[in-house]
């Protein structure tokens, strides 16, 4: 009985694909798919290339303290520095923190105003699944710095969703 | 001081005597599930995308810090970053949620000696 059933089931898919249906149905899919799977670093990268604005991306200066691994991705707390001294000839404008992987991957942006003190901040967020953070720091002078960090989530231990 | 979804006020912790020009401490934290709009409830229905997507801090009117948050930040978003005042003065903290709502919550600081 089972084997008969298996075999129908087989049939009927041939005569999909020789109708061209299958052709049809995975165009479907991609259709209907791309707006719920997870960002690439494409998308990142976009996101980056709009606040960069054409400008250079410098390395150093940055430094991201996040858990080299979690568990608990629905609460990674991290913390982000940029060696600054915040006075008038050096400062931090704004803070952009990056997930590559993320549904969303712009996490959260920080701008520093006047009466801001040295450019270090701690937060908690939702990371998807082992990927880079990118953190990009805006600079008065208009210079922009880059730094990534590598956050390692459990297998099946999501944040988002 | 207007209550987060959670019926919890926004917490802030400030210390309560500086020094000017000195790098403060200013931790906070709302009471706020940070919904994304893709999450399913029991009933398989769509939890309504509802995150605090603005945090706001001023002292004397000046800004200190403006926060764009995104579907990253965890639920009950925490947050510390630092303030230099010149004197003493108010902190007043605002958070800005897709649904209209406005929490709030102000600290006073005065200076050491004064």
């Amino acid at each position: 009985m089972d084997h008969l059933e298996l075999t129908e089931v087989r049939l009927s898919r041939r005569q999909v694909v020789a109708a061209g249906g299958a052709a049809a149905l995975t165009a479907a899919l991609a259709g209907v798919f791309p707006s719920i799977a997870e960002a690439g670093p494409k998308d990142a990268k976009k996101r980056l290339k709009e606040i960069a604005d054409g400008r250079e991306l410098k390395k150093g200066r940055i430094s991201i303290e996040a858990p080299p691994y979690t568990e608990y991705a629905k609460q990674l707390r991290i913390a982000v520095e940029v060696d600054s001294p915040m006075d008038d000839t050096d400062r931090v404008k704004a803070l952009h923190i990056l997930a590559e992987r993320n549904t969303v991957p712009e996490v959260a942006s920080y701008r520093f105003g006047p009466t801001a003190g040295k450019a270090r901040i701690t937060t908690r967020i939702r990371v998807a699944r082992t990927q880079v953070l990118l953190v990009a720091a805006e600079m008065a002078s208009g210079s922009i710095y880059l730094a990534k960090g590598r956050v390692k989530v459990a297998r099946g231990a999501g944040g988002c969703g | 001081m207007a209550t987060t979804s959670t019926g919890k006020p926004p917490e802030v912790k400030v210390p309560r005597v500086v020094s000017p020009g000195e790098d403060i401490l200013i931790r906070t934290k709302a009471w706020h599930p940070m919904e994304t709009g893709w999450r399913k409830n029991h009933h398989g229905e769509t939890v309504p995308r509802n995150r605090i997507r603005m945090f706001v801090c001023t002292f004397n009117g000046e800004e200190v810090m403006v926060a764009d948050f995104h579907s990253g930040v965890s639920a009950n978003p925490y947050l510390t970053f630092y303030a230099r005042v010149p004197g003493p003065g108010t902190f007043e903290f605002k958070w800005l949620a897709d649904d209209g709502a406005v929490y709030r919550a102000t600290a006073d600081v005065t200076v050491a000696g004064a």
